[in-house]
């Protein structure tokens, strides 16, 4: 399933415009990068509230195919400015992590 | 080695928030020359917590990077202060970060046991006082 399907079957908001049309290939959930990085799988889409720009390079590092923030967190301006210069996409979810999770597990089993 | 491509950076250690930089710059130019993906995600995964590490602990660095037909070789050297224990600094969880630097995500005791993890080999010459120079080959095989 693309970014951009996800992204509306999931009722999630469009951060950035950018890799709309890139496969999402399962979902990693977590807050610390570190973690992040050396466990989310290639292609997954990271639920996180981390905000600041290190959390656009670990998604630029580890190929992530998307950044899913939950709890209706935003981005502060140097991390979107660096998700847009590196074309990563950013979604939004009002919903907390956990409610987050579960809706992206329904939708990406549904797909398969 | 005369066929080697070899790459250098400087590692600003003033501006955390920037701190991955050389590494981007380096899985851009991988990307570019059709080094395979997964190699270039392991080199990228590498390279970026080697750098982090660089800017937390030792206000930054150089990192060389040389690409020989079966290899990637990472060498970062610091003039911080040192890992005292590396048996120590390896284990998974200790971590001497500030909490600064936990705030931003980092500081979970990962950064050296992912290097460890993503590259083929890895050597850490440290001493204390006077730097820390980390080598990581990757094999592109």
């Amino acid at each position: 399933m693309k970014v951009s399907e996800l992204c509306k079957a999931a009722g999630f908001t469009p951060v950035t415009e950018d890799a709309a049309d890139r496969e999402v290939g399962g979902v990693y959930a977590c807050d610390l990068l570190s973690w992040v990085i050396g466990r989310a799988a290639e292609n997954a889409a990271l639920v996180t509230v981390m905000t600041n720009v290190n959390v656009i390079a670990v998604a630029v590092m580890a190929d992530l195919s998307c950044v899913v923030l939950s709890e209706g967190v935003r981005l502060d301006n140097a991390a979107l400015l660096k998700a847009q210069q590196n074309g990563v996409a950013v979604l939004s979810s009002d919903k907390p992590t956990f409610e987050t999770c579960v809706e992206l597990n329904r939708i990406l089993n549904c797909a398969d | 080695m005369s066929d080697a491509l070899n790459m250098h950076y400087i590692v600003d250690g003033s501006d955390f928030t920037t701190a991955g930089e050389a590494s981007t710059a380096v899985k851009m130019k991988l990307k570019k020359l059709g080094i395979a993906p997964d190699i270039v995600r392991k080199v990228a995964i590498a390279m970026y917590e080697a750098e982090i590490n660089m800017v937390i602990h030792a206000g930054g660095g150089v990192a060389d990077v040389s690409l020989e037909s079966d290899k990637i070789t990472i060498r970062l050297i610091d003039h911080g202060k040192g890992i005292p224990d590396v048996e120590l600094a390896m284990r998974e969880g200790y971590s001497t970060a500030p909490d600064a630097v936990r705030s931003l995500g980092f500081g979970a005791g990962m950064g050296l046991p992912n290097i460890k993890k993503y590259s083929d080999e890895m050597y850490i010459d440290t001493e204390v006082g006077k730097g820390t120079t980390v080598t990581l080959i990757i094999n592109l095989q």
